[in-house]
């Protein structure tokens, strides 16, 4: 189990300027849903931009805390253009 | 030993244009994630081979350590790692798809 608190801080450490919204899809605080907007994913590709963030939060699924991690990765240019 | 099952992954990856490593059969998925794979990569209707991890351990342990990814199902287009479930939904999502699977059955 791991509080959202945790999980943004986490990935503001590892991507500055980011912006992160998390969702707990199931109540137990161990299957989450993350979005998250960084400037970092410039130029790359959503494998890369996943790896990131798979190794940010590294520690926290090695020791089981995060069970389930679904993503969405976009940088600032990608999410502006699916608001639009 | 260790690496054998390695050099198999390659060869699988890179002699199928699209070759899907998933928990089950495409008819009979054992896993949500690997039934939804299937499913998007059916809405092509291209072909693709894939193999059961579950049938055989080591190729299980040796898909994430082939492609340093930590989940099945993992898909690979033109002989290249793409990712897993997730990863195809978006492209599929934002269309970035179809032109991947273009370019790999053109080849």
């Amino acid at each position: 189990m791991i509080s959202p608190e945790e999980i943004k801080q986490t990935l503001a450490n590892a991507l500055p300027g980011s912006t992160i919204e998390t969702q707990d899809l199931t109540g137990g605080g161990d299957h989450w849903q993350v979005i998250i907007v960084s400037p970092a994913f410039e130029g790359k590709g959503l494998l890369e931009q996943h790896r990131m963030v798979n190794e940010a939060l590294k520690g926290a699924m090695d020791d089981q805390r995060i069970h389930a991690l679904a993503l969405k990765t976009f940088s600032p240019a990608q999410w502006e253009k699916l608001g639009s | 030993m260790a690496d054998q099952v390695l050099t198999q992954i390659e060869d699988k990856v890179k002699n199928n244009k699209v070759m899907l490593y998933m928990k089950g059969t495409p008819d009979f998925p054992q896993c949500g994630f690997s039934a939804h794979t299937v499913e998007i990569l059916k809405s092509y209707g291209v072909p693709f081979a894939t193999e059961d991890v579950l049938a055989d351990p080591t190729v299980r342990e040796g898909i994430k350590r082939y492609s340093n990814w930590p989940t099945i199902p993992q898909i690979y287009i033109g002989g290249k790692f793409v990712g897993g479930c997730d990863i195809l939904h978006e492209l599929h999502e934002r269309g970035e798809l179809e032109p991947m699977l273009k370019a790999a059955f053109n080849k």
